[in-house]
């Protein structure tokens, strides 16, 4: 890759920083109004439910049993109150025995 | 405080670190077999670190898409992120403006979900600082690493460890699920517009998950709206 790479690589530095920074920077102490700060407080919420699907049924192309395993086995631990690091590893032991026999 | 100091935060971001071992591990791999060096590899994870816009930037590189072309993708990608420091500015402890433009470099949509959802009412800038510490160095070092050696790891272990990011959202979600029903709303409604996006293909990833919080999100609160004015005092007082 020539210089074009690194001026790229600039760019999406850029980009991808921008939107990271000027929300932190210059919203700090500005009194928002109530249905805004509601909104923004729905955020952390909603945004976890669009990461999660479908993402999480595709993770094998073409195999979508995979992702619905990975899926029941995730939920199923955070719901009996397994904290992220279980919920993580035990998915994933899941995962490996699943791909291992089959 | 017990649970907001520096170590905290670098525990809680722990496994955000094991989230990004795998991940980070095929990228440098991909970026390998995509013509990338091993430092022009690392570089991307280090300056960009944003997972998704960095996998879609391979590919572009490997169908020799114009760079510019490229920037503007990693762009809507990742224009998330300002709804995510929108929503989290509230949650922080003020801090001086050059170190909060320091921090906001971590922020991503796993180290978001692990500020945002943390049990500390404000989150310092220790906390903050562990959080993403840790998940950075994991993704960089495991870049290298992962240009270095990624396709030694046994397959079944590779396929399984692609959950590893999902699994952990889902372990950050149930937990606010649990009796409350605005944040199944929350979650259910933006994960059906993906869907609809995802599989209709109207939109682009980046822009779909944008969209389906966006709207998720505002008209939650307007349904909730209604509940509010009856109870605006007790919640005027809790937003102090």
């Amino acid at each position: 890759m020539g210089p074009a790479y690194w001026w790229m690589l600039f760019g999406m530095a850029l980009v991808t920083y921008i939107p990271r920074m000027i929300p932190l920077t210059f919203l700090e102490g500005k009194e928002l109004p109530p249905i805004i700060s509601g909104i923004l407080r729905n955020i952390p919420y909603a945004v976890l439910g669009a990461l999660i699907f479908p993402g999480i049924l595709f993770v094998q192309e073409g195999n979508i049993l995979f992702g619905i395993i990975g899926a029941g086995a995730a939920f199923l631990i955070a719901i009996l109150g397994g904290g992220v690091m279980s919920v993580v590893l035990g998915t994933i032991g899941v995962l490996a025995v699943y791909s291992l026999f089959m | 405080m017990e649970n907001n100091t520096f170590f905290s935060g670098l525990k809680a971001g722990m496994s955000i670190a094991i989230g990004y071992f795998p991940v980070a591990l095929t990228f440098g791999l991909l970026a390998k077999t995509a013509g990338l060096s091993m430092i022009e590899a690392t570089a991307m994870s280090i300056f960009v670190y944003a997972g998704a816009s960095q996998y879609i930037a391979l590919s572009l590189i490997a169908d020799a898409v114009n760079p510019l072309l490229i920037v503007m993708n990693t762009f809507v990608v990742n224009i998330r992120h300002f709804l995510m420091t929108a929503s989290l500015s509230e949650k922080l402890k003020p801090e001086k403006r050059w170190i909060k433009a320091i921090y906001s470099f971590g922020i991503t949509d796993e180290s978001f979900s692990m500020l945002a959802t943390s049990k500390n009412k404000k989150i310092t800038t220790a906390f903050t600082f562990g959080v993403t510490l840790i998940a950075y160095g994991s993704w960089v070092i495991f870049t290298a690493v992962g240009h270095v050696v990624g396709a030694n790891l046994p397959l079944f272990l590779q396929a399984a460890m692609s959950i590893a990011l999902f699994a952990m959202f889902v372990g950050l979600l149930v937990p606010s699920m649990k009796g409350n029903r605005k944040v199944v709303m929350l979650a259910t409604i933006a994960a059906a517009i993906h869907c609809f996006f995802y599989f209709t293909e109207l939109l682009s990833t980046g822009w779909a998950i944008l969209v389906a919080t966006l709207i998720s999100s505002v008209f939650v609160e307007f349904i909730y709206a209604k509940h509010r004015k009856t109870s605006e005092l007790i919640y005027s007082r809790e937003g102090e």
